[in-house]
């Protein structure tokens, strides 16, 4: 799916946090990055309508607007940054819930098929049975992306997915997304912080800050020593690895901060 | 966790087909084991219910044998007038209060810690039960004599308007710059106090009359109850729960945080206040009939969510069925305690509810919230 958006703004109380924010996305994995603040959650929330922002946001040639509720709920997933959840109920049950526009009192065979094919696609399917308050930080975030999944959405947009998982499940994490995103032909957009992440995984990245986009295109174009100066105030080494992937070294603030000294 | 990419392609020698229906088997298999498990529970609960039940109809002055009790209920025509008279006109309307008391009270604090996301959320514990009582009181010192409906109408329609503000107060501070649960507690023992203190003044200007029929109304007494504040209740729970049971799903969604039931298509803000009507409705209804009776909105929830979990689908009718069992048992005890004395109800369970309460906050670790 495309997903277009044009001159997006959105203000909190009178903050503006989204200033004339346009974008295209298609199908492959977005990384959205930049500084704290600089709207990159609030740009994923505008775009799966939880918050209503002025301007346009175009899904497949459509306004979202002229969408009805329950296909914008079927075509687009969003995992939120703070997912994770101490509900009693088991990991089956949980997954389930990602279809609950299609769930009944009783639940259809179908339903069942597709929660425990999603937990099998993403490896956990021996948590099924477990209980989501006895879960880890990082099988309850492989859970949501089960929530998020299993609908098959056609734009999946995710806040920050790695925030509680060590390095190794960050890379398996997204291994899964860049996989199902090839696969399902699916539009990801990953609101990140890790630049390496990004680099490493997006074929498209958007550079935001102060509520408005810097840059976008490939890794390489976009994540360069002059902009983390600029927009981090980091001062950081960037190399090209053979694949031509950008390696981000950060080595210090552009601030003087720290213990003053007589 | 072994995360596998590509799982989706078939395994040599295991065909994708065969892979997805032993996964659709394995799936149904699982499932069937959670739920067996669940209506076990309901099934247990619910005859648990019938056995206090029928022993809440035998205890009293007179003593009655089961099978007296249950040949008067099902036959009654055939039974001796005199146990005809003391089953169908006292004790069955008190033995069925009991019971749909306890279905709404339950109702309503399983509702309540959902939708505020609060284990400590309860009608009584945040206040609701006091607003109700006030509601009723200033209904009973300036209503009587002033209408004459007042004893039907005036009494729960006052109730219930006075249980709706507090409600929408706590509601209201809870959203203001997204107060943390805590507050949401702390706003709701504000609630209880202020309803209390104004109770208090309400009984310092009311007449001795008056005042002896608030304090005996507050205590809480299942004795007031007869056949038609029996059907008034029925009809009440009868209605809220339909319109709980077309929300199981959402409510169950709001247990995984708001912003991730939103990007389900779930519409918090509506949820909540019409959670908090049917609080009200339902906190209302038991105030007014039968009196302040805490903790079971607090107690009841909790005993469905570590048996039956938060599929609301469940958690809904178990802590229903809980309330009701622990209202019909304490219905039991209030007669046992002293012979020949009903001893009002509201003060048993909160006897009873403190210990569990304490437990509750001591076994914060065992992870049930």
């Amino acid at each position: 799916m495309k997903l277009e958006i044009k001159n997006l703004k959105f203000r909190y109380n009178s903050n503006p946090v989204l200033k004339n924010v346009s974008m295209i996305s298609e199908p492959m994995v977005t990384a959205i990055i930049g500084p704290n603040a600089a709207g990159k959650s609030t740009l994923l929330k505008c775009m799966c309508g939880i918050l209503k922002a002025e301007g346009s946001i175009i899904l497949n040639g459509k306004d979202l607007k002229a969408y009805q509720k329950d296909e914008v709920i079927k075509a687009i997933s969003y995992l939120p940054q703070e997912s994770s959840t101490n509900a009693i109920m088991t990991v089956l049950e949980a997954t389930l819930l990602g279809k609950i526009s299609s769930l009944g009192w009783r639940i259809k065979d179908e339903d069942l098929s597709a929660s425990m094919d999603t937990l099998e696609k993403l490896g956990i399917e021996d948590l099924a049975m477990r209980q989501m308050n006895e879960l880890s930080g990082g099988q309850k975030q492989m859970v949501s992306i089960a929530q998020s999944i299993i609908r098959n959405p056609g734009v999946l947009l995710m806040d920050e997915p790695t925030n509680s998982l060590d390095l190794q499940r960050q890379l398996e994490l997204f291994d899964v997304i860049r996989d199902i995103t090839d696969e399902n032909k699916m539009t990801t957009i990953v609101a990140l912080h890790d630049l390496n992440l990004a680099a490493r995984y997006a074929g498209k990245v958007i550079l935001m800050n102060g509520g408005k986009i810097m840059a976008a295109g490939s890794p390489a174009s976009v994540i360069t020593e002059a902009m983390i100066r600029e927009v981090y105030g980091v001062n950081a080494r960037v190399t090209l690895d053979d694949e031509g992937i950008p390696q981000v070294i950060p080595i210090n603030s552009t601030r003087k901060c720290g213990i003053k000294r007589p | 966790m072994n995360v596998k990419s590509k799982a989706r392609e078939p395994r040599e020698g295991e065909p994708g087909l065969r892979s997805s229906l032993r996964m659709n088997v394995k799936a149904k298999t699982a499932y069937k084991g959670i739920t067996r498990k669940k209506y076990l529970f309901l099934l247990s609960i619910s005859a648990a219910i019938v056995l206090t039940f029928i022993i809440d109809v035998m205890t009293g002055p007179a003593s009655l044998s089961a099978n007296d009790v249950i040949s008067t209920i099902l036959f009654p025509a055939y039974s001796e007038p005199s146990v005809q008279v003391i089953v169908w006109t006292f004790r069955l309307p008190i033995a069925l209060m009991a019971i749909v008391i306890g279905i709404a009270l339950g109702l309503a604090g399983a509702i309540m810690q959902t939708i505020l996301d609060n284990p400590l959320a309860s009608p009584y514990t945040l206040g609701i039960s006091a607003s109700a009582g006030f509601g009723a009181a200033l209904a009973i010192v300036l209503g009587v004599g002033v209408l004459p409906f007042a004893d039907t109408l005036f009494v729960p329609v006052n109730a219930f308007v006075f249980s709706l503000i507090s409600c929408m107060a706590i509601y209201g501070i809870a959203r203001f710059k997204q107060a943390t649960s805590e507050t949401i507690v702390l706003t709701g023992i504000a609630v209880l106090f202020l309803f209390n203190s104004l109770l208090g003044l309400l009984q310092y200007m009311a007449n001795p009359e008056q005042v002896q029929a608030i304090v005996f109304w507050l205590f809480g007494s299942l004795t007031k109850a007869n056949w038609t504040t029996l059907g008034i209740t029925v009809g009440i729970v009868l209605v809220v729960i339909p319109l709980l049971a077309m929300d199981v799903w959402k409510l169950t969604a709001l247990r995984l945080g708001d912003d991730k039931a939103r990007s389900l298509g779930v519409n918090v803000e509506r949820i909540r206040i019409k959670g908090l009507i049917l609080v009200s409705v339902l906190t209302a209804t038991a105030v007014a009939f039968v009196g302040t009776i805490g903790f079971i909105g607090l107690v009841a929830p909790h005993i469905a969510r570590m048996l039956v979990g938060e599929d609301h689908r469940y958690f809904l009718p178990f802590s229903a069925l809980s309330g009701a069992f622990i209202l019909s048992a304490a219905s039991i005890f209030s007669k046992a305690v002293v012979p020949g004395i009903i001893f009002p109800i509201g003060i048993l369970t909160s006897l009873i509810g403190i210990p569990f309460f304490v437990w509750l906050l001591l076994s914060k670790k065992r992870g049930y919230w």
